[in-house]
Protein backbone atom coordinates (compact mmCIF):
# COMPACT_ATOMS: atom_id res chain seq x y z
CA UNK A 1 0.00 0.00 0.00
CA UNK A 2 2.39 2.83 1.12
CA UNK A 3 4.77 1.24 -2.07
CA UNK A 4 2.29 1.75 -4.33
CA UNK A 5 1.62 5.86 -2.46
CA UNK A 6 5.22 6.48 -2.86
CA UNK A 7 5.05 5.32 -6.42
CA UNK A 8 2.08 7.67 -6.89
CA UNK A 9 4.35 10.35 -5.65
CA UNK A 10 7.41 10.07 -7.75
CA UNK A 11 4.71 9.84 -10.68
CA UNK A 12 3.22 13.09 -9.29
CA UNK A 13 6.47 15.19 -9.13
CA UNK A 14 7.95 13.72 -12.49
CA UNK A 15 4.71 14.15 -14.18
CA UNK A 16 5.95 18.42 -15.54
CA UNK A 17 8.98 16.90 -16.63
CA UNK A 18 7.02 13.31 -18.30
CA UNK A 19 4.58 15.78 -19.75
CA UNK A 20 6.86 18.08 -21.17
CA UNK A 21 9.73 15.95 -22.37
CA UNK A 22 8.95 14.76 -26.07
CA UNK A 23 8.22 18.83 -26.70
CA UNK A 24 11.36 19.83 -24.61
CA UNK A 25 13.45 17.28 -26.56
CA UNK A 26 12.39 18.22 -30.00
CA UNK A 27 12.92 22.28 -29.34
CA UNK A 28 16.23 21.33 -28.19
CA UNK A 29 17.21 18.89 -31.08
CA UNK A 30 15.16 20.89 -33.75
CA UNK A 31 15.99 24.32 -32.96
CA UNK A 32 18.49 25.28 -30.21
CA UNK A 33 21.24 22.81 -31.16
CA UNK A 34 20.78 23.83 -34.64
CA UNK A 35 21.19 27.43 -33.44
CA UNK A 36 24.51 26.41 -31.11
CA UNK A 37 25.75 24.55 -34.87
CA UNK A 38 24.96 27.69 -36.81
CA UNK A 39 27.54 29.65 -34.56
CA UNK A 40 29.77 26.95 -34.76
CA UNK A 41 29.79 26.55 -38.13
CA UNK A 42 30.65 30.46 -38.19
CA UNK A 43 33.67 30.01 -37.14
CA UNK A 44 34.47 27.46 -39.16
CA UNK A 45 36.44 27.25 -42.22
CA UNK A 46 34.04 25.52 -45.05
CA UNK A 47 35.26 23.79 -48.11
CA UNK A 48 32.00 24.90 -50.33
CA UNK A 49 33.00 22.21 -53.18
CA UNK A 50 33.23 18.78 -50.78
CA UNK A 51 31.32 20.76 -48.02
CA UNK A 52 34.11 19.93 -45.05
CA UNK A 53 34.35 22.29 -42.47
CA UNK A 54 37.04 23.03 -40.21
CA UNK A 55 37.36 24.95 -36.61
CA UNK A 56 39.73 28.06 -37.19
CA UNK A 57 37.92 30.27 -34.35
CA UNK A 58 37.75 32.87 -37.11
CA UNK A 59 35.53 35.73 -35.05
CA UNK A 60 36.15 37.98 -37.44
CA UNK A 61 33.88 36.44 -39.94
CA UNK A 62 31.18 37.99 -38.20
CA UNK A 63 32.65 41.51 -37.99
CA UNK A 64 33.50 40.47 -42.04
CA UNK A 65 29.77 39.47 -42.58
CA UNK A 66 28.79 42.64 -40.76
CA UNK A 67 30.99 44.87 -43.19
CA UNK A 68 30.05 43.03 -45.83
CA UNK A 69 26.44 43.53 -45.53
CA UNK A 70 25.38 46.32 -43.38
CA UNK A 71 24.01 48.24 -46.05
CA UNK A 72 22.10 45.50 -46.94
CA UNK A 73 21.11 44.60 -42.91
CA UNK A 74 19.89 48.58 -42.82
CA UNK A 75 18.11 48.33 -45.85
CA UNK A 76 16.24 45.59 -44.46
CA UNK A 77 15.70 46.88 -40.91
CA UNK A 78 14.37 49.74 -42.77
CA UNK A 79 11.78 48.68 -45.08
CA UNK A 80 10.67 45.86 -42.49
CA UNK A 81 10.00 48.69 -40.26
CA UNK A 82 8.47 51.14 -42.45
CA UNK A 83 6.29 47.68 -43.13
CA UNK A 84 5.05 47.97 -39.66
CA UNK A 85 4.09 51.09 -39.14
CA UNK A 86 2.24 51.35 -42.30
CA UNK A 87 0.65 47.74 -40.91
CA UNK A 88 -0.01 49.56 -37.54
CA UNK A 89 -1.51 52.82 -38.54
CA UNK A 90 -3.64 51.00 -41.23
CA UNK A 91 -4.90 47.93 -39.23
CA UNK A 92 -5.31 50.33 -35.82
CA UNK A 93 -9.12 51.70 -36.92
CA UNK A 94 -9.93 48.01 -38.52
CA UNK A 95 -9.09 46.26 -34.69
CA UNK A 96 -11.07 49.50 -32.68
CA UNK A 97 -13.90 49.02 -34.78
CA UNK A 98 -14.05 45.06 -34.72
CA UNK A 99 -13.46 45.42 -30.59
CA UNK A 100 -16.13 48.21 -30.61
CA UNK A 101 -18.52 48.29 -33.06
CA UNK A 102 -18.69 45.20 -34.74
CA UNK A 103 -21.28 43.64 -31.72
CA UNK A 104 -22.37 39.97 -32.56
CA UNK A 105 -20.54 39.59 -36.29
CA UNK A 106 -16.54 40.11 -34.29
CA UNK A 107 -16.11 36.60 -35.49
CA UNK A 108 -17.12 36.75 -39.12
CA UNK A 109 -14.83 40.28 -39.34
CA UNK A 110 -11.98 38.64 -37.49
CA UNK A 111 -12.38 35.56 -40.09
CA UNK A 112 -12.35 38.14 -43.04
CA UNK A 113 -9.45 39.25 -41.76
CA UNK A 114 -7.98 35.88 -41.96
CA UNK A 115 -8.72 34.88 -45.21
CA UNK A 116 -6.15 36.03 -47.09
CA UNK A 117 -4.06 33.42 -45.11
CA UNK A 118 -6.50 30.73 -46.59
CA UNK A 119 -3.83 31.50 -49.54
CA UNK A 120 -0.84 30.28 -50.34
CA UNK A 121 1.91 33.25 -49.20
CA UNK A 122 4.12 32.36 -52.65
CA UNK A 123 0.79 32.77 -54.63
CA UNK A 124 -0.38 35.99 -53.12
CA UNK A 125 3.08 37.87 -53.83
CA UNK A 126 3.19 36.02 -57.34
CA UNK A 127 -0.55 37.92 -58.08
CA UNK A 128 0.63 41.36 -57.20
CA UNK A 129 3.38 40.95 -59.04
CA UNK A 130 0.96 40.40 -62.04
CA UNK A 131 -1.27 43.13 -60.63
CA UNK A 132 1.38 45.41 -60.54
CA UNK A 133 3.38 44.50 -63.63
CA UNK A 134 3.63 47.22 -65.97
CA UNK A 135 0.60 45.87 -68.57
CA UNK A 136 -1.34 45.34 -65.02
CA UNK A 137 -4.35 46.49 -63.84
CA UNK A 138 -2.88 48.98 -61.18
CA UNK A 139 -0.35 50.92 -63.23
CA UNK A 140 -3.19 50.64 -66.49
CA UNK A 141 -5.41 52.12 -64.25
CA UNK A 142 -3.20 54.99 -62.86
CA UNK A 143 -2.18 55.87 -66.37
CA UNK A 144 -6.04 56.07 -67.70
CA UNK A 145 -6.90 58.38 -65.29
CA UNK A 146 -3.55 60.22 -66.47
CA UNK A 147 -2.29 60.24 -62.63
CA UNK A 148 0.73 59.08 -63.94
CA UNK A 149 3.17 58.98 -67.52
CA UNK A 150 3.12 56.01 -69.72
CA UNK A 151 6.76 54.64 -68.62
CA UNK A 152 5.55 54.29 -64.92
CA UNK A 153 6.46 51.62 -63.16
CA UNK A 154 5.85 49.42 -59.78
CA UNK A 155 7.25 46.44 -60.06
CA UNK A 156 10.73 46.57 -59.25
CA UNK A 157 11.08 49.35 -56.99
CA UNK A 158 11.74 49.67 -52.97
CA UNK A 159 7.92 50.70 -52.92
CA UNK A 160 6.72 47.51 -54.42
CA UNK A 161 8.62 45.28 -51.94
CA UNK A 162 7.08 47.78 -48.87
CA UNK A 163 3.52 47.25 -50.26
CA UNK A 164 4.26 44.01 -50.60
CA UNK A 165 5.81 43.16 -47.05
CA UNK A 166 2.58 45.07 -45.63
CA UNK A 167 0.28 43.54 -47.33
CA UNK A 168 1.29 39.92 -46.72
CA UNK A 169 1.78 40.96 -42.80
CA UNK A 170 -1.03 43.02 -42.18
CA UNK A 171 -3.20 40.56 -40.43
CA UNK A 172 -0.28 39.81 -38.06
CA UNK A 173 -0.75 43.38 -36.75
CA UNK A 174 -4.30 43.36 -36.63
CA UNK A 175 -4.58 40.47 -35.05
CA UNK A 176 -2.93 41.40 -31.57
CA UNK A 177 -3.74 44.37 -31.65
CA UNK A 178 -7.97 43.61 -31.78
CA UNK A 179 -6.75 41.31 -28.80
CA UNK A 180 -5.64 44.07 -26.12
CA UNK A 181 -8.42 46.49 -27.07
CA UNK A 182 -10.93 43.96 -26.75
CA UNK A 183 -9.41 43.71 -23.59
CA UNK A 184 -9.66 47.29 -22.61
CA UNK A 185 -12.33 48.48 -20.15
CA UNK A 186 -14.79 51.07 -22.67
CA UNK A 187 -15.43 52.56 -18.89
CA UNK A 188 -11.65 53.57 -19.02
CA UNK A 189 -12.66 55.95 -22.05
CA UNK A 190 -15.36 57.34 -20.49
CA UNK A 191 -13.93 57.90 -17.25
CA UNK A 192 -10.85 59.76 -19.36
CA UNK A 193 -13.67 61.70 -21.22
CA UNK A 194 -15.62 62.90 -17.55
CA UNK A 195 -11.61 63.79 -16.65
CA UNK A 196 -12.00 66.07 -19.57
CA UNK A 197 -8.88 64.35 -21.51
CA UNK A 198 -9.69 65.33 -25.38
CA UNK A 199 -9.84 62.45 -27.83
CA UNK A 200 -6.05 62.70 -28.48
CA UNK A 201 -5.13 62.57 -25.20
CA UNK A 202 -7.26 59.79 -24.15
CA UNK A 203 -5.47 57.84 -27.34
CA UNK A 204 -2.60 58.60 -26.37
CA UNK A 205 -2.61 57.80 -22.18
CA UNK A 206 -5.29 55.46 -22.03
CA UNK A 207 -5.36 53.57 -25.11
CA UNK A 208 -1.80 53.19 -26.59
CA UNK A 209 -0.39 52.26 -22.92
CA UNK A 210 -3.15 49.50 -22.66
CA UNK A 211 -2.42 48.32 -26.05
CA UNK A 212 1.10 48.05 -25.55
CA UNK A 213 1.13 44.08 -25.04
CA UNK A 214 -0.62 44.25 -28.33
CA UNK A 215 1.67 46.69 -30.22
CA UNK A 216 4.41 44.39 -28.93
CA UNK A 217 3.19 41.29 -30.29
CA UNK A 218 2.57 42.64 -33.71
CA UNK A 219 6.23 43.92 -33.99
CA UNK A 220 6.91 40.39 -32.99
CA UNK A 221 4.98 38.91 -35.82
CA UNK A 222 5.43 41.60 -38.30
CA UNK A 223 8.43 43.39 -38.01
CA UNK A 224 10.93 39.86 -37.50
CA UNK A 225 9.31 38.28 -40.04
CA UNK A 226 9.25 41.34 -42.66
CA UNK A 227 13.02 41.83 -41.82
CA UNK A 228 13.99 38.25 -42.79
CA UNK A 229 11.77 38.04 -45.50
CA UNK A 230 12.72 37.48 -48.98
CA UNK A 231 9.58 36.37 -50.85
CA UNK A 232 8.45 39.82 -51.37
CA UNK A 233 11.84 40.92 -52.52
CA UNK A 234 12.47 38.59 -54.92
CA UNK A 235 8.98 38.18 -56.78
CA UNK A 236 8.24 42.49 -56.20
CA UNK A 237 12.02 43.87 -55.94
CA UNK A 238 14.27 44.24 -58.31
CA UNK A 239 18.04 45.49 -58.52
CA UNK A 240 19.25 47.96 -55.57
CA UNK A 241 16.60 46.83 -53.07
CA UNK A 242 18.05 43.52 -52.22
CA UNK A 243 17.33 42.42 -48.09
CA UNK A 244 19.47 39.96 -46.12
CA UNK A 245 16.59 37.49 -46.59
CA UNK A 246 17.89 36.79 -50.01
CA UNK A 247 21.36 37.03 -49.59
CA UNK A 248 21.39 34.17 -46.91
CA UNK A 249 19.27 31.96 -48.66
CA UNK A 250 21.94 32.81 -52.13
CA UNK A 251 25.10 32.04 -49.59
CA UNK A 252 23.06 28.39 -48.64
CA UNK A 253 21.30 27.72 -51.35
CA UNK A 254 23.57 28.66 -54.37
CA UNK A 255 27.15 29.45 -53.24
CA UNK A 256 27.03 26.57 -50.79
CA UNK A 257 29.26 28.54 -48.37
CA UNK A 258 27.86 27.42 -45.26
CA UNK A 259 30.77 29.22 -43.40
CA UNK A 260 29.64 32.68 -44.89
CA UNK A 261 25.79 32.29 -44.39
CA UNK A 262 25.98 31.12 -40.74
CA UNK A 263 28.23 34.20 -39.97
CA UNK A 264 25.56 36.48 -41.10
CA UNK A 265 22.21 34.16 -39.73
CA UNK A 266 24.11 34.61 -36.48
CA UNK A 267 23.72 38.21 -36.96
CA UNK A 268 20.11 38.46 -38.07
CA UNK A 269 19.44 36.66 -35.23
CA UNK A 270 21.39 38.84 -32.81
CA UNK A 271 19.69 41.95 -34.43
CA UNK A 272 16.19 40.28 -33.90
CA UNK A 273 17.11 39.54 -29.96
CA UNK A 274 18.26 43.13 -29.76
CA UNK A 275 15.28 44.62 -31.40
CA UNK A 276 13.32 42.37 -29.13
CA UNK A 277 14.71 43.29 -25.64
CA UNK A 278 14.98 46.96 -26.82
CA UNK A 279 11.37 47.01 -28.02
CA UNK A 280 10.07 45.09 -24.85
CA UNK A 281 11.88 47.41 -22.76
CA UNK A 282 10.37 50.63 -24.53
CA UNK A 283 6.84 49.07 -23.74
CA UNK A 284 7.72 48.92 -20.36
CA UNK A 285 7.06 45.17 -20.02
CA UNK A 286 8.53 43.68 -16.91
CA UNK A 287 9.20 39.96 -18.57
CA UNK A 288 9.41 38.86 -21.89
CA UNK A 289 7.43 36.10 -20.99
CA UNK A 290 4.59 38.04 -20.21
CA UNK A 291 3.96 37.61 -24.13
CA UNK A 292 4.19 34.34 -24.86
CA UNK B 1 -21.66 61.82 -32.67
CA UNK B 2 -20.50 58.13 -31.53
CA UNK B 3 -22.55 56.28 -34.28
CA UNK B 4 -20.75 58.51 -37.31
CA UNK B 5 -17.53 57.65 -35.74
CA UNK B 6 -18.84 53.88 -35.65
CA UNK B 7 -20.22 54.66 -40.15
CA UNK B 8 -16.49 55.91 -41.08
CA UNK B 9 -14.69 53.30 -39.10
CA UNK B 10 -17.55 50.58 -40.72
CA UNK B 11 -16.51 52.27 -43.87
CA UNK B 12 -12.84 52.08 -43.63
CA UNK B 13 -12.97 48.68 -42.37
CA UNK B 14 -14.90 47.02 -45.13
CA UNK B 15 -12.51 48.76 -47.58
CA UNK B 16 -9.24 47.79 -45.90
CA UNK B 17 -10.82 43.77 -45.99
CA UNK B 18 -11.58 44.73 -49.70
CA UNK B 19 -8.10 45.46 -50.64
CA UNK B 20 -7.13 42.23 -48.18
CA UNK B 21 -8.81 40.54 -50.67
CA UNK B 22 -7.91 41.48 -53.70
CA UNK B 23 -5.22 38.60 -54.94
CA UNK B 24 -7.65 36.24 -53.87
CA UNK B 25 -10.49 37.55 -55.76
CA UNK B 26 -8.06 37.79 -58.71
CA UNK B 27 -6.72 34.23 -58.05
CA UNK B 28 -9.82 32.53 -58.01
CA UNK B 29 -11.52 34.53 -61.13
CA UNK B 30 -8.48 34.28 -63.24
CA UNK B 31 -8.37 29.96 -62.87
CA UNK B 32 -11.39 30.40 -65.28
CA UNK B 33 -9.10 32.06 -68.29
CA UNK B 34 -8.57 30.49 -70.59
CA UNK B 35 -5.02 30.59 -72.62
CA UNK B 36 -5.28 31.31 -76.19
CA UNK B 37 -1.85 30.36 -77.68
CA UNK B 38 1.60 28.95 -76.31
CA UNK B 39 2.59 26.96 -73.59
CA UNK B 40 -0.09 27.99 -70.85
CA UNK B 41 0.94 29.82 -68.32
CA UNK B 42 -1.46 32.49 -66.42
CA UNK B 43 -1.64 35.73 -67.50
CA UNK B 44 -4.09 38.71 -65.91
CA UNK B 45 -5.79 39.27 -69.94
CA UNK B 46 -9.17 38.49 -69.97
CA UNK B 47 -9.48 35.46 -72.78
CA UNK B 48 -12.78 34.30 -72.03
CA UNK B 49 -13.64 31.83 -69.36
CA UNK B 50 -12.82 28.19 -68.81
CA UNK B 51 -13.20 25.44 -66.50
CA UNK B 52 -10.44 23.84 -68.71
CA UNK B 53 -7.41 23.74 -66.00
CA UNK B 54 -9.71 22.41 -63.49
CA UNK B 55 -10.40 19.33 -66.21
CA UNK B 56 -6.57 19.03 -66.83
CA UNK B 57 -5.43 19.48 -62.72
CA UNK B 58 -3.48 16.61 -63.03
CA UNK B 59 -1.20 17.08 -66.55
CA UNK B 60 1.19 19.73 -65.00
CA UNK B 61 4.00 17.10 -64.21
CA UNK B 62 5.12 17.42 -60.45
CA UNK B 63 2.39 19.61 -59.32
CA UNK B 64 0.03 17.29 -58.07
CA UNK B 65 2.74 15.45 -56.22
CA UNK B 66 3.48 18.97 -54.36
CA UNK B 67 0.07 19.20 -53.41
CA UNK B 68 -0.18 16.18 -52.32
CA UNK B 69 3.05 16.33 -50.58
CA UNK B 70 1.96 19.45 -48.65
CA UNK B 71 -1.08 18.13 -47.09
CA UNK B 72 0.64 14.95 -45.81
CA UNK B 73 3.04 17.24 -44.21
CA UNK B 74 0.71 19.67 -43.03
CA UNK B 75 -1.42 16.23 -41.30
CA UNK B 76 1.56 14.78 -40.23
CA UNK B 77 3.44 18.11 -38.77
CA UNK B 78 -0.17 18.84 -36.87
CA UNK B 79 -0.47 15.67 -35.31
CA UNK B 80 3.18 15.94 -34.09
CA UNK B 81 2.92 20.09 -33.22
CA UNK B 82 -0.47 19.12 -31.64
CA UNK B 83 -0.21 16.16 -29.66
CA UNK B 84 3.65 17.34 -28.15
CA UNK B 85 2.52 20.84 -28.01
CA UNK B 86 -0.38 19.84 -25.79
CA UNK B 87 1.28 18.41 -23.27
CA UNK B 88 3.78 20.54 -22.80
CA UNK B 89 0.78 23.66 -22.28
CA UNK B 90 -0.88 21.01 -19.67
CA UNK B 91 2.98 21.13 -17.67
CA UNK B 92 3.57 25.07 -17.75
CA UNK B 93 -0.01 25.55 -16.45
CA UNK B 94 -0.49 22.65 -14.09
CA UNK B 95 3.33 22.93 -12.40
CA UNK B 96 4.89 25.88 -11.15
CA UNK B 97 7.96 27.14 -9.21
CA UNK B 98 9.64 24.37 -7.38
CA UNK B 99 7.31 21.48 -9.20
CA UNK B 100 8.91 22.72 -12.77
CA UNK B 101 12.34 23.05 -12.66
CA UNK B 102 13.71 24.95 -15.83
CA UNK B 103 10.14 26.21 -16.82
CA UNK B 104 11.53 29.73 -17.28
CA UNK B 105 14.33 28.12 -19.56
CA UNK B 106 11.41 26.85 -21.66
CA UNK B 107 9.58 29.74 -21.64
CA UNK B 108 12.16 31.73 -22.82
CA UNK B 109 12.88 29.07 -25.95
CA UNK B 110 9.29 28.77 -26.82
CA UNK B 111 9.65 32.76 -27.01
CA UNK B 112 12.79 32.39 -29.34
CA UNK B 113 11.39 30.05 -31.29
CA UNK B 114 8.31 31.87 -32.27
CA UNK B 115 10.54 35.26 -32.38
CA UNK B 116 13.20 33.84 -34.53
CA UNK B 117 13.35 34.79 -38.22
CA UNK B 118 12.14 32.02 -40.46
CA UNK B 119 15.20 32.11 -42.69
CA UNK B 120 17.57 31.80 -39.13
CA UNK B 121 15.70 28.35 -38.66
CA UNK B 122 15.66 27.20 -42.07
CA UNK B 123 19.08 27.83 -42.34
CA UNK B 124 19.86 26.45 -38.67
CA UNK B 125 17.93 23.32 -39.65
CA UNK B 126 19.43 22.90 -42.92
CA UNK B 127 23.32 23.37 -41.74
CA UNK B 128 22.39 20.73 -38.83
CA UNK B 129 20.45 18.38 -41.75
CA UNK B 130 23.87 19.00 -43.94
CA UNK B 131 26.58 18.43 -41.12
CA UNK B 132 25.19 15.06 -39.98
CA UNK B 133 24.50 13.96 -43.82
CA UNK B 134 21.11 13.71 -43.52
CA UNK B 135 18.95 13.44 -46.83
CA UNK B 136 17.06 15.80 -47.61
CA UNK B 137 13.36 14.84 -47.96
CA UNK B 138 9.82 14.38 -45.95
CA UNK B 139 11.42 13.52 -43.16
CA UNK B 140 13.31 16.82 -42.44
CA UNK B 141 10.18 18.44 -43.75
CA UNK B 142 8.23 16.97 -41.04
CA UNK B 143 10.99 17.96 -38.33
CA UNK B 144 11.04 21.23 -39.37
CA UNK B 145 7.48 22.06 -39.41
CA UNK B 146 6.93 20.41 -36.41
CA UNK B 147 9.36 22.44 -34.70
CA UNK B 148 7.68 25.99 -35.51
CA UNK B 149 4.38 24.62 -34.81
CA UNK B 150 4.72 22.74 -31.87
CA UNK B 151 5.08 26.62 -29.65
CA UNK B 152 1.70 27.78 -31.79
CA UNK B 153 -0.19 24.98 -30.15
CA UNK B 154 1.63 25.40 -26.43
CA UNK B 155 0.56 28.98 -26.52
CA UNK B 156 -2.78 28.91 -27.99
CA UNK B 157 -3.88 25.39 -25.60
CA UNK B 158 -1.92 27.43 -22.74
CA UNK B 159 -4.41 30.21 -23.07
CA UNK B 160 -6.98 28.22 -23.18
CA UNK B 161 -6.20 26.12 -20.12
CA UNK B 162 -5.74 28.87 -18.05
CA UNK B 163 -9.01 29.57 -17.20
CA UNK B 164 -9.54 26.33 -16.48
CA UNK B 165 -11.38 25.50 -13.00
CA UNK B 166 -9.23 22.57 -11.74
CA UNK B 167 -12.02 21.72 -8.83
CA UNK B 168 -13.71 20.14 -11.75
CA UNK B 169 -10.87 17.52 -11.61
CA UNK B 170 -10.64 16.97 -8.46
CA UNK B 171 -14.30 16.62 -8.11
CA UNK B 172 -13.57 13.62 -10.62
CA UNK B 173 -11.14 12.01 -8.74
CA UNK B 174 -13.25 12.37 -5.69
CA UNK B 175 -15.82 10.44 -7.36
CA UNK B 176 -13.09 7.70 -7.68
CA UNK B 177 -11.91 8.13 -11.59
CA UNK B 178 -8.24 7.38 -11.98
CA UNK B 179 -6.29 9.96 -13.76
CA UNK B 180 -6.23 8.87 -17.10
CA UNK B 181 -10.82 8.46 -17.27
CA UNK B 182 -10.40 11.93 -15.83
CA UNK B 183 -8.26 13.45 -18.60
CA UNK B 184 -10.09 11.83 -21.03
CA UNK B 185 -13.54 12.50 -19.79
CA UNK B 186 -13.24 16.38 -17.87
CA UNK B 187 -9.57 17.51 -19.14
CA UNK B 188 -9.53 16.78 -22.78
CA UNK B 189 -13.29 18.20 -23.33
CA UNK B 190 -12.70 21.44 -21.88
CA UNK B 191 -9.24 21.76 -23.51
CA UNK B 192 -10.87 20.50 -27.22
CA UNK B 193 -11.23 24.01 -28.40
CA UNK B 194 -7.74 25.53 -27.52
CA UNK B 195 -6.05 22.18 -28.93
CA UNK B 196 -8.18 22.80 -31.78
CA UNK B 197 -7.33 25.80 -32.76
CA UNK B 198 -3.85 25.37 -32.15
CA UNK B 199 -3.92 22.37 -34.57
CA UNK B 200 -5.75 24.03 -37.41
CA UNK B 201 -3.19 27.16 -36.88
CA UNK B 202 -0.30 24.48 -36.93
CA UNK B 203 -2.22 23.03 -40.10
CA UNK B 204 -2.05 26.79 -41.65
CA UNK B 205 1.13 27.75 -41.07
CA UNK B 206 2.65 24.14 -42.42
CA UNK B 207 0.70 24.39 -45.62
CA UNK B 208 1.76 27.85 -46.15
CA UNK B 209 5.15 27.92 -45.41
CA UNK B 210 7.73 28.84 -47.62
CA UNK B 211 11.22 29.94 -46.18
CA UNK B 212 11.73 27.03 -43.90
CA UNK B 213 10.64 24.43 -46.41
CA UNK B 214 13.01 25.99 -49.23
CA UNK B 215 16.10 25.38 -46.97
CA UNK B 216 15.19 22.04 -45.98
CA UNK B 217 12.71 20.45 -48.76
CA UNK B 218 15.98 19.10 -51.01
CA UNK B 219 14.17 17.94 -54.07
CA UNK B 220 11.03 17.27 -52.42
CA UNK B 221 9.30 20.56 -53.19
CA UNK B 222 6.00 21.26 -51.21
CA UNK B 223 3.46 23.43 -53.22
CA UNK B 224 4.73 27.02 -52.69
CA UNK B 225 8.27 26.24 -52.91
CA UNK B 226 7.09 23.90 -56.14
CA UNK B 227 5.43 27.51 -57.30
CA UNK B 228 7.77 29.70 -56.32
CA UNK B 229 10.52 27.90 -58.58
CA UNK B 230 7.48 28.14 -61.55
CA UNK B 231 7.52 31.71 -61.13
CA UNK B 232 11.28 32.00 -62.86
CA UNK B 233 9.65 30.27 -66.29
CA UNK B 234 5.99 30.87 -66.30
CA UNK B 235 3.10 29.95 -63.91
CA UNK B 236 0.64 27.05 -65.68
CA UNK B 237 -2.99 28.23 -64.68
CA UNK B 238 -3.57 24.85 -62.34
CA UNK B 239 -1.65 26.48 -60.21
CA UNK B 240 -4.54 29.12 -59.66
CA UNK B 241 -6.83 25.82 -59.62
CA UNK B 242 -4.91 24.25 -56.38
CA UNK B 243 -4.79 27.80 -54.83
CA UNK B 244 -8.23 27.77 -54.71
CA UNK B 245 -9.16 24.24 -53.75
CA UNK B 246 -6.96 25.28 -51.15
CA UNK B 247 -8.68 28.67 -49.94
CA UNK B 248 -12.36 26.78 -50.54
CA UNK B 249 -10.61 23.86 -47.60
CA UNK B 250 -9.51 27.09 -45.46
CA UNK B 251 -12.76 28.78 -45.43
CA UNK B 252 -14.72 25.54 -45.02
CA UNK B 253 -12.51 24.91 -41.73
CA UNK B 254 -13.41 28.67 -40.82
CA UNK B 255 -16.90 28.35 -40.97
CA UNK B 256 -17.22 25.08 -39.41
CA UNK B 257 -15.50 26.86 -36.79
CA UNK B 258 -17.75 29.86 -37.01
CA UNK B 259 -20.39 27.22 -36.68
CA UNK B 260 -19.28 25.42 -33.87
CA UNK B 261 -18.63 28.57 -31.91
CA UNK B 262 -21.84 30.12 -32.48
CA UNK B 263 -23.60 26.38 -31.12
CA UNK B 264 -21.27 26.94 -28.38
CA UNK B 265 -22.08 30.26 -27.08
CA UNK B 266 -26.26 29.26 -27.57
CA UNK B 267 -25.62 26.18 -25.14
CA UNK B 268 -24.17 28.81 -22.58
Amino acid sequence: MSGARRRERLVGRLAPYLLGLPAIVWLAVFFLIPLALMLVKALQECNPATGVCVMTWHWSSLSDAWTNSSTIIFRSVTYAAIATVIDLVLSFPIAYWIAFYAGRRKNFFLIMLLVPFFVSFVIRTVIWKFLLSSDGLVVHSLQALHLVSSDYQILGTTGAVIAGLAYNFLPFTALPLYVSLERLNPALLEASHDLYAGRITTFRRVVLPLCAPGIFAAFLLTFIPAFGDYVNQQVLGGFGNTMVGTVIQNLFLVNNDFSAGSALSVIVMGISLIGIVIYGRLLGSKSIGDFV
Amino acid sequence: MRSTRGRWLGLYSWLLLAYLLVPIIGMVFFSFNDVLAGRPQVSFQWNGGTLRWYRELTHIVGLPESFWLSIRLAVASTIVATIVGTLLALALVRYEGKKFRGRRIVDQTLFMNIAAPEIVMGASLLGMFASYHIARGFTTLLISHAVFSLAYVTVTVRARLQGFDRHLEEAAGDLGSTPLTTFRLVTLPMIMPGVLAGAMMAFALSLDDFVVSNFVAGTTLPFPVWVYGATRMGVPPQVFVFGTLIFLLGAAAAIGSLVMSRRGMKRT
